[in-house]
């Protein structure tokens, strides 16, 4: 396996290292030829989000200077850029490709995005024909890889933050969130993102109420919502179906008997409560209403671990998957590897039986069909059982170290010659890689 | 024969009642798809038995066992329409047990009594028998979903962080299937009890009040209406709808027992 990988990642590298080798979208094809274009490489492909910047090829030996192409392609000083990059080669590249199109080697593992962006990045780079062998393979296997472990542990089951985490629970209460009302209480940025958030999901209205009216104001206008002055928030809050409540104020705001009066304007239809203020704006009695479901900032943030630690759980079994998934797509390139050689010399070993036929057809005069079958059989026979021994060697040897070797020594004994083989015997070529712009 | 179906569609319905214990403590959506085919295979031999029963010629349904599987097809029917209006499997909980218990009850054994008196008017008798297990049907699944309200609520009120991976649909889901089922169960079960009463004139030429079937039954019709009115009127869910519905569910097997002893609605033969 000659996979070589480099890059960096949110691990490895701060955001303004990331930001240097972040590449447009609209690049990306330039520079995957590029790559393909690059001493000792024979296919390529870049994945550039804002999380990571990675370059994985096939190389020629296994040895590519890929540190090279990235100093000449970003312009960026060596030792600036290389203390965060990181470089895996074989299993290893391999092991880390599976492992970031399964979304565990993310910031936030699980999240879905990822196995999106990789998809992009691959069919941007085989649009231009610089995927196509075993690197097709290698991403080909990645999604399937993907697949199985979304399918089989939970690793992406929930989501982590404590506004998706609010979304989670509102749709526990409601079900669709389409045309749900959300009333914010208290322009803050959490209130902000919260709301941003449920409309995403679907939400209809927002109301906006804050002490100061023009806030109320300029953030309802964000989301094409209503702003609704503070004195009129208790006649007015039973018109939304989640409240999200941020306010600066020393006690709580909703009380039990506010609760029992949105409750009986509403027949009972729940309420659902975020309450990110601290101190609380939702008092604990209220809380305690049937139909009233308030959550504060330590259940919510309580949620978030437990689905951290949740996922930190089934992460741990998305990374023996995943290790059953190298060592099979190991077998099986190494494998690909002995193929051609194999081709060749069934090649090799056939023109020379019919060369031998040939040869002595002129000697055997005029043979009956049947006796044609019999040389036919007779002498298939034994390059067959000529060709066992070899075949089952090097069918045996792709799976050890000494693969190489035995290929080598096979080829040397039956004098296969470079181009039968399709194999890897490709001269490297030295060019000049682009430039970025 | 139509015993022999009954008794392959109780060892589906088994796999579900498994399934209902099972959901309790956790979440698969192997075992939930597993328990629906089961409980759809049991649907189909179930059905074959009743059409064996319906073909034998005579109003046999008005047996205690038969009544009981009609009623536990009826849900079964129930079920299935909430499933594929909802995709949940959840009001299984409570449906597989139920459905599973008069099932078995009604495969134990061949017990075609009839009623005692001759019914002059057979097509009421059907009309009532299908009316009146419908609104059964209907209640059986409301009662449930109540109580799984209540079970999700709690959960949410909890805000123990398992409440987001809860094998129940969500609050104003389960709520709607509720309510819907209340809304269809009501017109059953009131023509029901209009042709029971139909029967009940036409062969004796008169009803009996304190008759305790015709009694239970009228009260089981009462607490069914005080239900819808005061969801429709006052929104009453959670913990004060379950009560109701729980009474009427109790009022509802009450009223079933009263065959036992009711002077005018006799199964027994004896």
């Amino acid at each position: 396996m000659r996979f070589q990988l480099i890059g960096v990642n949110h691990k490895s590298a701060p955001l303004e290292v990331r930001e240097r080798l972040a590449i447009p979208e609209s690049r990306l094809p330039d520079i995957c030829r590029d790559l393909t274009a690059y001493t000792g490489i024979e296919e390529g492909m870049v994945i550039s989000t804002c999380n990571r910047v990675e370059v994985i090829t096939h190389t020629v030996n296994g040895s590519a200077d890929l540190r090279g192409f990235l100093h000449q392609h970003f312009h960026l000083d060596p030792e600036e850029l290389d203390p965060h990059l990181y470089e895996f080669r074989a299993k290893d590249a391999v092991r880390h490709v599976f492992r970031v199109a399964s979304s565990l080697d993310s910031m936030v593992v699980g999240e879905a995005q990822i196995l999106g962006q990789v998809k992009e990045a691959y069919a941007t780079a085989r649009a231009v024909g610089a995927v196509r062998g075993q690197l097709d393979q290698l991403l080909t296997r990645a999604f399937a890889v993907a697949k199985r472990v979304r399918t089989e542990t939970a690793v992406g089951s929930s989501s982590v933050s404590i506004a998706s985490v609010a979304v989670e629970l509102a749709k526990k209460i409601f079900g669709n969130l389409h045309g749900k009302n959300v009333f914010i209480v208290g322009a803050g940025k959490m209130s902000e993102l919260a709301a941003r958030h449920l409309m995403a999901h679907g939400c209809g209205s927002i109301f906006v109420a804050n002490r100061t009216y023009d806030r109320a104001i300029g953030l309802a206008q964000k989301f094409d919502g209503q702003a609704i002055k503070f004195e009129d928030l208790y006649a007015t809050c039973d018109r939304a179906d989640i409240v999200i409540t941020s306010t600066g104020a020393p006690h709580a705001i909703f009380r039990r008997e506010h609760g029992e009066q949105f409750l009986s304007r509403r027949k009972n239809r729940p309420m659902f409560f975020i309450d990110i203020a601290v101190p609380r704006d939702v008092s604990p009695e209220m809380a305690k209403l049937d139909g009233i479901f308030a959550y504060d900032i330590d259940d919510l943030q309580q949620a978030v671990s437990s689905h951290v630690a949740d996922r930190r759980k089934e992460a741990e079994r998305a990374e023996a998957i995943i290790a059953g998934e190298v060592e099979k797509f190991e077998a099986r390139i190494s494998t690909l590897d002995v193929v051609p050689t194999i081709v060749s010399l069934q090649d090799h070993l056939e023109t020379i039986r019919q060369a031998e036929i040939d040869r002595v057809r002129g000697r055997m005069g005029q043979l009956t069909p049947e006796q044609e079958m019999a040389v036919e059989a007779l002498t298939r026979g034994i390059i067959n059982k000529v060709m066992h021994t070899p075949i089952t060697t090097l069918k045996t040897a792709a799976k050890e170290a000494e693969a190489t070797t035995v290929v080598d020594v096979v080829r040397r004994l039956f004098n296969l010659r470079e181009k039968d083989s399709g194999g890897p015997a490709k001269e490297a070529p030295s060019k000049e890689v682009g430039t970025q712009h | 024969m139509a015993l022999l179906w009954l008794r392959f569609a109780l060892g589906c319905y088994f796999v579900g009642l498994v399934y209902a214990f099972f959901a309790l403590t956790r979440t698969s959506d192997l075992f939930s798809r597993i328990a629906l085919h089961a409980a759809s295979l049991g649907m189909v031999f179930h059905f074959v038995s009743l059409v064996e029963v319906f073909l034998s010629g005579q109003v046999v349904w008005a047996s205690v066992h038969n009544g009981e599987s009609l009623l536990a097809f009826f849900s079964m029917i129930f079920f299935m329409v909430i499933y594929t209006i909802y995709q949940t499997t959840s009001p299984g909980v409570v449906v597989f047990p139920v459905v599973f218990f008069l099932t078995f009850v009604a495969a134990v054994d061949e017990q075609p009594v009839l009623l005692t008196q001759f019914v002059s008017h057979k097509g009421w008798l059907v009309a009532h028998i299908i009316l009146i297990f419908t609104g059964y049907a209907a209640l059986v699944l409301s009662f449930g979903a109540s109580l799984l309200y209540l079970l999700q609520e709690r959960r949410l009120k909890s805000k123990k962080p398992t409440s987001l991976i809860s094998f129940l649909p969500a609050l104003e889901v389960i709520d709607q299937i509720g309510y819907r089922s209340l809304l269809l169960g009501f017109p059953f079960m009131t023509l029901g009890l209009l042709t029971g009463s139909i029967v009940a004139v036409t062969t004796y030429g008169h009803v009996d009040f304190l008759d305790p079937k015709i009694l239970l039954s009228v009260l089981m019709w009462a607490v069914y209406m005080v239900m819808v009115f005061t969801r429709w009127n006052s929104g009453w869910r959670g913990r004060r709808a379950a009560f109701l519905a729980t009474f009427a569910f109790v009022a509802a097997l009450a009223a079933w027992a009263a065959n036992y002893f009711s002077a005018i609605h006799r199964f027994a033969a004896s």
